[in-house]
């Protein structure tokens, strides 16, 4: 990606973030602000790892098999 | 479906959508991955044993955020006694390898963060990056308001002085920024 690309894309994103902000939080235009939150959406961008998907499903598996043992 | 599957059902939908910002806000605090997602991964088992406790309705984000910050500094009180006798938490953050950080024009965002003080840092976070108001990063983090205000501000301060870039109302492209790009590139 060139540099104008990724020039391009933080603004793309910034401007998109800018509409959800709270009123009375930090300035959003700020580079603090902006840093932040690009190094944050990164991490939320990788989405959910597997490990904690089969866990979920582990979790939701046993309470099923504590409920059906219940009725018995 | 009875009423209760229902809720169950929401509850886990709703946990997994948290997820991704949930993690975030781990990686925040550890600063790094791995030691993230074992927090998230308790953080989730204690969600799920706690369930009764949630109020469906309520704001289910700002509760896992509580319970993982509750675990991270009871987890870190615990490791505090070992780590003190070893080589201390600070060579431990900077040992992890570069890709630890992510992407490398956010290493050095990354080493400035860490570099704040706890309180400081979830702070910042909560209300800068995580989405929370300063009413909810309060709650969170089960202090006054005014002082979640007072660190996130302190916070603001010292990374700028950390990165050497501009401060209030800098509208548009900064001058900071391609020093910082440059410095990450190295060239």
């Amino acid at each position: 990606m060139s540099e104008q690309d990724s020039r391009k894309k933080e603004k793309t994103m910034t401007t998109a973030q800018a509409k959800d902000f709270k009123p009375g939080a930090m300035l959003p235009n700020s580079a603090i602000s902006r840093k932040l939150r690009d190094f944050y959406d990164a991490v939320q961008e990788e989405g959910i790892p597997d490990r904690f998907l089969d866990l979920l499903e582990r979790l939701e598996q046993a309470e099923k098999n504590a409920k059906s043992a219940d009725v018995k | 479906m009875t009423e209760q599957e229902l809720a169950d059902r929401a509850f886990k939908r709703d946990l997994l959508a948290s997820l991704p910002n949930l993690r975030a806000f781990a990686v925040s605090l550890t600063g790094r991955h791995d030691k993230a997602d074992d927090l998230v991964q308790d953080t989730i088992m204690k969600a799920w044993a706690n369930q009764g406790s949630f109020t469906p309705g309520t704001n289910m984000r700002a509760w896992l955020f509580t319970i993982l910050r509750n675990e991270f500094y009871s987890q870190m009180r615990k490791r505090g006694r070992e780590v003190q006798d070893s080589d201390g938490l600070f060579s431990e953050r900077f040992s992890v390898h570069p890709e630890q950080y992510g992407r490398l024009d956010l290493q050095d965002f990354r080493k400035a963060l860490d570099k704040l003080p706890d309180d400081q840092r979830e702070a910042i976070v909560l209300v800068g990056a995580a989405g929370f108001a300063y009413e909810e990063a309060a709650e969170i983090c089960g202090c006054a308001v005014g002082t979640i205000k007072s660190r996130v501000s302190r916070a603001r301060t010292r990374l700028q002085e950390l990165l050497g870039v501009s401060g209030e109302g800098d509208f548009g492209p900064d001058p900071g920024d391609a020093a910082i790009t440059s410095r990450a590139f190295g060239s």
